[in-house]
């Protein structure tokens, strides 16, 4: 499975890659676009190499930390209207509490090692570059 | 003398006006040393931050990491994915 897309993300997709009968417990996580203000959407671009090895190294750790773990992701590129996911996480694990466990794993990760970056544009045309630091910058339509 | 690509990437990329370049010094450098280097040749760049997030070669590092002939450096704005 690609981990970058710029096709809406289908979490059946990941489900089918993770869960066997082996694995009795499954949980998912979605990261959707909000409708910050008058946000329409986020454009969504990609160091993509490094972001591909990023999340081969994150999801061989989760699965190294909890045995019989199965995780995947898919991130999506491009831009992606308000209410539509950017992310989706699906971790299968032998008991529940592993499947959680490994799936917040993934999403803090993500949070801190994906060289993703994220454009707001907004209803009045204007963009801007959205930094988790609380630094935005802006630009005209 | 060697050969470093430099790769911009989202604001970092509007700043120095280009995607993509390569810069010539002296190797082994440090990634501080091609940061250096960049804020000579794309002037809008001397509005990177003191210290920016850098990658080597696909893996992020400090900016005292060795950089050889031929490696990729990468300089990136403040992560936002998810």
């Amino acid at each position: 499975m690609m981990h970058l897309t710029r096709h809406p993300l289908d979490v059946n997709d990941l489900l089918a890659e993770v869960q066997g009968p082996e694995r009795g417990g499954t949980c998912v996580f979605t990261g959707t676009v909000r409708n910050d203000g008058d946000v329409t959407g986020i454009e969504y671009s990609a160091y993509e190499a490094m972001a591909f090895a990023e999340i081969e190294r994150i999801l061989g750790e989760a699965q190294a930390q909890w045995t019989g773990a199965r995780v995947m992701l898919q991130h999506r590129l491009g831009l992606i209207p308000v209410g539509e996911a950017s992310i989706a996480i699906a971790a299968a694990a032998p008991h529940r509490d592993d499947a959680f466990r490994a799936c917040r794993f993934v999403i803090e990760e993500v949070k801190k090692r994906l060289p993703i970056w994220k454009k707001e544009c907004r209803a009045d045309g204007t963009t801007s570059w959205v930094d988790p630091s609380g630094k935005a910058v802006t630009h005209g339509p | 003398m060697g050969k470093v690509s430099v790769r911009f990437f989202a604001r970092y990329a509007e700043l120095a006006g280009c995607t993509w370049s390569a810069v010539n010094l002296e190797t082994p450098a440090t990634v501080a040393d091609v940061i250096a280097q960049v804020r000579e040749v794309f002037p809008g760049t001397k509005a990177l931050p003191p210290q920016p997030l850098a990658a080597v070669n696909l893996r992020q590092v400090r900016l005292d990491a060795l950089v050889n002939e031929g490696d990729e450096v990468a300089l990136l704005p403040p992560l936002a994915g998810g």
